[in-house]
């Protein structure tokens, strides 16, 4: 199923690793990992795990059980910053982006360059707006400005930001918590091609969403959660987007909802909303046969 | 891609056109002060022109009012865009020039011996302030309006126990000109406090717009966890925040005393309002991450030019706490609308 296990090349890896709070298991057994210019992309409905996975991964959390490996080595996270510093980057759904500052500004929060000497160290600002554009320009992003105030961009633009900061700062491994989901179609694109951007500049990037329309285009790999679990991984070749559709909603729950919808649409027939019901749950019935 | 596409940068400028000048004007946060300013002083030339508002001793009498409140307002301003609020200020005044008096008049000290440690003292209390708010992470207003009182508190009891009063008077500056030159003094008929203001000013301003620490400012202000994430040290940065305004509270009072050769455990009563509001008129969020330490110049302007202009037009002194209130409300509701313009989605 995986080959993680025997690939000693996987950047970022985790194996059989368990997380609980108190009683509940959130966590249970998950082994993935992603290898240098790769897309994995982790799927799961909600309550699946996956933001338990994601704070795991990104040095929130430490897990209970399992072992946790950068580049083939055993290692224990700290914090979000030790992570950073490993070249562990994580862009969280809600954006370490700050709206009322500039572009480049937030850019390089944290990581100004200077320039002077002693008392006259300075934030060197003409480099940081201009190689914040340059670096923008080559993701393929085309900021009118970046003096403009983050909160003028769309969640597409800053999410895209995020990303470009992320890779100027020389990480190795970017995790995306849930990217496109409060995009529009063509916003998820503009992210979906920066994906695969990120990819070409030689990244493991962890995709993580609940939509399988975003993920199989740009993925390599898929890993998918239930209830804590992992149902394993696939790589492209071994799986389709129908399987993957049909596998992300469950198809026996998909059915279940199907007959559901079917027993409403009986007991309502003759109403306009009766006949909506019926042709949602024949829908719904040939998805989940596949 | 079609032939007729001009090259990227082209593309960028042709697009940026349309933010215009005006969209650019509004999103500096001090517009709103500056114009402010600029309304107040037409309206005083027109009203009390005739009555000296135009002299040069009526533009000195009114800078010098403002100078003193724009040096709190410096610092308070840097605090406020980092997020957290001073409300101790004023007693920090009355505590730290209370503290010179003591020393020099009580004890004998030298009086620049005396201004150290009343500035070693202000640091302290600023430190402290700040480590109680990042530690217990209360909110900062909580935090220094209970300092406001203890401070004020501590200042009474202290002096009236050791001299059994609440002023002190008998501060001797004539042999040592130099400090008197220093904090007192006067370029032509203008006082040297000006210049403090207006140095630290450009001190907080350079800071602010040129340094990683200003960058820091405005996350820390903005977004204290995701700062925190990228590597800001945001407790240690706010630490210094409140001790910055401990030592410019420390400076008004040493201009003060050195001013008055006098001191009085309740000087200071209310300039940490007063401050807040020439800060909030200059532009800066309540809530942190925006602002501008030139706004807060351009607010204690206002205020100085407001309180001496009532004074010389003879106008009832009691009415200018109206107008304090009724400028605070103007400056939030003119500052949410230019911000709102400032961050509106261009499309």
């Amino acid at each position: 199923m995986s080959d993680d296990a025997r690939s000693g090349a996987s950047l970022l890896e985790v194996d059989n690793v368990s997380k609980y709070f108190g009683t509940v298991i959130a966590l249970k057994d998950i082994s993935m990992g992603v290898r240098a210019g790769e897309v994995m992309c982790v799927l799961g409905d909600n309550g699946a795990g996956k933001s338990t996975l994601i704070k795991t991964l990104a040095g929130v959390y430490r897990p209970d059980k399992g072992r946790y490996l950068i580049e083939g080595r055993e290692v224990r996270l700290t914090s979000p910053r030790d992570a950073l510093a490993r070249g562990i980057a994580t862009v969280y759904q809600d954006l370490a982006m700050i709206p009322l500052m500039s572009i480049w500004r937030n850019f390089f929060l944290g990581s100004e360059p200077t320039t002077g000497w002693g008392p006259w160290r300075r934030f060197d600002v003409d480099y940081a707006m201009r190689t914040a554009r340059d670096e923008l320009l080559k993701m393929g992003i085309d900021v009118r400005d970046t003096a403009q105030p983050v909160g003028t961009l769309s969640g597409g633009e800053r999410q895209s930001v995020a990303i470009a900061r992320a890779v100027y700062f020389g990480a190795k491994v970017l995790i995306l918590d849930e990217p496109t989901s409060a995009l529009g179609v063509k916003q998820a694109g503009v992210v979906l091609r920066y994906i695969v951007q990120a990819r070409a500049h030689g990244l493991g990037v962890i995709f993580i969403t609940h939509n399988p329309h975003h993920a199989y285009p740009v993925g390599d790999r898929f890993t998918l959660l239930n209830r804590g679990q992992s149902y394993g991984t696939f790589t492209k070749a071994e799986l389709s987007r129908e399987d993957l559709v049909q596998m992300m909603a469950g198809g026996r729950e998909l059915e279940e909802l199907s007959h559901e919808l079917d027993e409403f649409a009986r007991a309502d027939a003759k109403t306009e909303e009766g006949r909506a019901l019926r042709a949602a749950a024949e829908q719904l019935g040939e998805e989940a046969k596949g | 891609m079609t032939v007729t596409e001009a090259p990227a940068g082209a593309r960028a400028d042709e697009r940026m056109r349309r933010a215009g000048l005006l969209r650019r004007l509004f999103s500096r946060p001090e517009l709103g002060a500056v114009a402010g300013a600029i309304i107040v002083w037409i309206f005083f030339a027109i009203v009390a022109g005739d009555q000296g508002f135009l002299s040069t001793a009526g533009t000195a009498s009114y800078l010098e009012v403002a100078s003193e409140l724009g040096i709190l307002a410096v610092a308070v301003s840097l605090l406020m865009i980092a997020g957290e609020f001073d409300l101790s200020v004023g007693s920090i005044v009355g505590a730290s020039g209370m503290a010179i008096a003591l020393l020099n008049v009580q004890y004998n000290w030298p009086l620049w011996a005396a201004i150290l440690a009343a500035v070693a003292f202000s640091l302290v209390i600023g430190f402290l302030n700040g480590l109680v708010v990042t530690r217990t992470r209360l909110p900062s207003f909580i935090v220094t309006l209970a300092s406001l009182f203890i401070f004020r508190g501590v200042t009474i009891g202290v002096t009236r126990q050791l001299t059994g009063r609440t002023q002190l008077g008998g501060i001797d500056t004539s042999k040592i000109g130099f400090i008197e030159q220093l904090f007192a003094g006067h370029v032509g008929s203008f006082s040297v406090s000006i210049l403090w203001w207006l140095a630290l000013a450009a001190l907080a301003t350079w800071v602010l717009l040129r340094t990683r620490v200003g960058n820091w400012i405005f996350g820390a202000g903005g977004a204290p966890d995701a700062s925190r994430n990228l590597g800001v040290p945001v407790d240690r940065l706010k630490i210094g925040l409140f001790m910055t305004t401990a030592f410019a509270a420390c400076l008004v009072a040493i201009i003060d005393v050195v001013k008055f050769t006098s001191a009085d455990v309740l000087r200071g009563t209310q300039q940490e309002f007063i401050a807040i509001i020439a800060v909030v008129i200059g532009g800066t969020l309540l809530t942190g991450g925006y602002g501008s330490a030139i706004g807060a110049v351009f607010g204690a302007l206002v205020f100085g030019m407001v309180q001496q202009g009532i004074v010389i037009t003879g106008v009832n002194a009691d009415w200018f706490q109206v107008f304090l209130g009724g400028m605070l409300i103007l400056a939030v509701l003119v500052n949410n609308y230019i911000r709102r313009k400032a961050a509106e989605a261009k499309r």
